[in-house]
């Protein structure tokens, strides 16, 4: 290195430069819409044209909305009140309204039933689905399907309380026996439930109007209602199975390993619809002769069975996306399987796999309609069967469907919201 | 043994973990070869050896992480079988510190030293969480008990993992190259840790090229090539006059630069 350059070529700092704040660029709305609306001339051409189709849809939708009308009992009526003029005739809603949300053999002055078990329903999920909500409320999520259950369907309370007698007997065997070994706790847990539940079957049976109301079928439930109760109760008993699978499939015991995988691989081999008609016609050979089981149940059976299959691939994904150290540090902490599984592995597990449960979640409640193709009265089936069948309603298309639309996307974009928000609480990696 | 003989007072004659002619196989690849090991309580042991030679999956056959097939493994007093009560007694006995500290995620620095303590050893919560907090007080770093560990440096990582393994009370501490995932600023914080321990009195066995620390704590270290015990000496001995000429050159190829 040459004399002349060797005091400009050291460097010793004597001041460290403060912490400055980045510069202030051109800012607020018009550097957005340049910066996205504007850039280039195709991004500009765009963006023209988009508005173009947005202003036409607008300007198009609005009469129809505006001169909507809400209150006549057919659609003659309806046109006539119209005139001419484009509008569109939701009187529809307003007049088939109880059948769209009960269906039309629900008993009219038992709608507030129904009304109150969904309320219900929002107050027994709260502590499921939002962590800081007062954890007592467990206890009644626990108790909320026997009493939703009764009071959609009616008859006497004791059956609902004997299923839930059973299973609180059950859960106490499990505990009892959990100590020997978790698939011990398990068997023991299912027969004590079984030969309560069995057993304890005679009591309603002598009984049948103790505590009861006004009985409900099963074919006289539908609408709305109807695919409500199937995407919660088929989603909630379809993540339990999913995990189960999913843990199953990854088993060492061979046995278990393959029922899984045949169960699996099967069930995503079958279009749902053939499951649908397979519950409304073959599944009640497998039941005891004269059990009669009803349609709605055997209908849950099919979807449960069909999304929990999708539901333990997405959770295989999960459990495949753990690094092994996560196995092996709980083993070494002498964890035992099931501790590890319960407390270590399936709470990252689900974590990743919330989008994917999420999809399948969304997927089984549009799902429900296709019930409507076994000549179940959902809101999809009421809508195609006894509303635009009607001399009243024949031809309300737009109205009718754009309401089923409405009612599904609201359902499934809070899911995917809900999701969203769910996935950020529970971000703790701080990647 | 005439290791023992030499041993520093802190050892005692007896037995922590005894293993006999073990050999281990992946599928036909003969990992560990005819290994014989006698541990006593107390006693330090260093373990070094060429990647690949099996050092890991020996420390990892001690606390049934991997399981061996033929010879045997006792660890205080109780035969290593594949009955899970047996693994499951002897792994609440054995604390292990990974090389990727697996810590979990999802919970948080307290909450990691908590629940081996709850759940296998039924401790109350309370008292759980005050033995947590000793522990994590003694690897310095109690303010950050309510952290989760994706908020930590790596060399606080592997403190908060030591303590957690700590907390469960073990008898036997294994490492495998605890340092190794670490930068190098933070190799210090882990060892001294390790070092601290060592004065306790615990019986430890580590994984490690650390030589300083091999030589500072270690009772005796066991140079490992090709699934076999090559040669074990007492520290002095083994780094200024190894005899194999395996052990030689690896160590040429650790302290030569
Ligand atoms: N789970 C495994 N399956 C097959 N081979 C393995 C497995 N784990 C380690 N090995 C092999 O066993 C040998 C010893 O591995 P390891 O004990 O990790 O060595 P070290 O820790 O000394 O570097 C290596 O050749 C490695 O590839
Ligand atoms: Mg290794």
């Amino acid at each position: 290195m040459s004399d002349t350059h060797a005091h400009s070529v050291a460097f010793v700092r004597e001041t460290m430069l403060p912490q400055q704040p980045p510069p202030v660029t051109e800012a607020g709305v018009v550097k957005w819409m340049r910066e996205n609306l504007f850039k280039g001339w195709f991004n500009t051409l765009l963006t023209v044209v988009s508005l173009y189709f947005i202003f036409k849809i607008v300007t198009g939708a609005y009469p129809w909305f505006a001169n909507g009308i809400w209150n006549t009992s057919s659609l003659a009526e309806c046109r006539d009140m119209l005139d001419g003029m484009t509008g569109a005739c939701f009187s529809v809603l307003t007049e088939r309204w109880n059948q769209l949300l009960f269906g039309f053999t629900y008993p009219r002055d038992a709608y507030w039933r129904p009304t109150l078990a969904f309320v219900l329903l929002i107050v027994a999920i709260a502590p499921v689905l939002y962590p800081k909500a007062p954890r007592n409320l467990l206890y009644f999520t626990a108790v909320y399907p026997f009493l939703a259950y009764w009071l959609i369907w009616g008859g006497t309370l004791l059956i609902p309380l004997m299923v839930l007698v059973g299973l609180v007997a059950g859960y106490f065997a499990f505990k009892q026996f959990e100590r020997q070994s978790f698939a011990m706790g398990m068997i023991a847990g299912l027969v004590s439930a079984v030969v309560v539940i069995w057993a304890g079957s005679i009591v309603p049976a002598s009984m049948p109007n103790v505590m009861a109301i006004e009985a409900v079928q099963s074919r006289d439930i539908g609408g709305f209602m109807l695919n409500m109760i199937l995407g919660t109760v088929c989603v909630s008993l379809s993540l339990p199975l999913g995990i189960m699978l999913a843990l199953g499939r990854q088993s060492s015991m061979p046995i278990i390993k393959w029922i899984c995988i045949i169960f699996i691989e099967f069930i995503r081999g079958v279009p749902l619809i053939t499951l649908l008609f397979v519950a409304n016609v073959v599944l009640a050979y497998f039941f005891p002769p004269g059990s009669n089981i009803d349609l709605v149940l055997r209908v849950i059976i099919m979807i449960t069975m069909f999304s929990s299959a999708y539901i333990a691939e997405v959770i295989r994904g999960g459990l495949a996306a753990l690094p092994r150290g996560q196995y092996e540090a709980a083993n070494s902490l002498g964890l035992d399987y099931a501790q590890s599984m319960r407390l270590i592995i399936l709470p990252q597990a689900l974590k990743i796999s919330i989008p994917g449960i999420v999809n399948v979640a969304v997927g089984l409640f549009k799902d429900t309609t296709l019930v409507s193709v076994i000549s179940m009265f959902d809101l999809v089936g009421m809508i195609r069967g006894p509303i635009l069948a009607s001399t009243e309603w024949n031809g309300v298309y737009w109205e009718l469907w754009g309401f089923a639309v409405f009612v599904f996307f609201i359902v499934c974009f809070s899911i995917s919201k809900y999701s969203q928000w769910l996935e950020r609480q529970l971000a703790t990696d701080h990647r | 043994m005439a290791e023992t003989a030499n041993a520093p007072m802190a050892i005692s004659d007896e037995v922590a973990i005894q293993i006999q002619s073990m050999n281990k196989w992946f599928g036909s690849f003969h990992v560990l070869r005819d290994i014989d090991l006698t541990v006593y309580r107390g006693e330090r042991i260093v373990i070094a050896g060429p990647s690949g030679s099996g050092k890991s999956t020996l420390i990892r056959c001690i606390n049934a992480l991997e399981e061996h097939q033929k010879g045997s493994i006792t660890v205080d007093g109780t035969l290593l079988s594949s009955d899970i009560k047996n693994i499951d007694t002897i792994r609440s006995e054995v604390g292990m510190v990974f090389q990727h500290f697996n810590l979990f995620p999802h919970l948080t620095i307290l909450e990691n030293c908590t629940l081996a303590p709850i759940w296998v050893r039924k401790t109350p919560k309370r008292e759980a969480e005050e033995t947590a907090m000793h522990f994590l007080e003694k690897v310095k770093i109690p303010e950050q008990a309510n952290k989760y560990p994706g908020q930590l440096s790596g060399g606080q990582q592997q403190r908060v993992a030591i303590a957690r393994s700590l907390c469960m009370k073990p008898r036997i501490m294994l490492f495998d190259e605890p340092t190794s995932a670490l930068d190098p600023e933070m190799i210090k914080e882990v060892l001294d840790t390790m070092v601290s321990l060592a004065e306790d009195g615990m019986t430890m066995i580590c994984v490690t090229h650390e030589m300083g620390f091999a030589r500072q704590v270690a009772h005796r270290v066991i140079f490992m090539d090709a699934g076999q015990i090559v040669e074990q000496n007492e520290p002095e001995e083994f780094f200024n006059n190894p005899q194999n000429e395996r052990t030689k050159l690896f160590l040429s190829q650790i302290l030569g630069h």
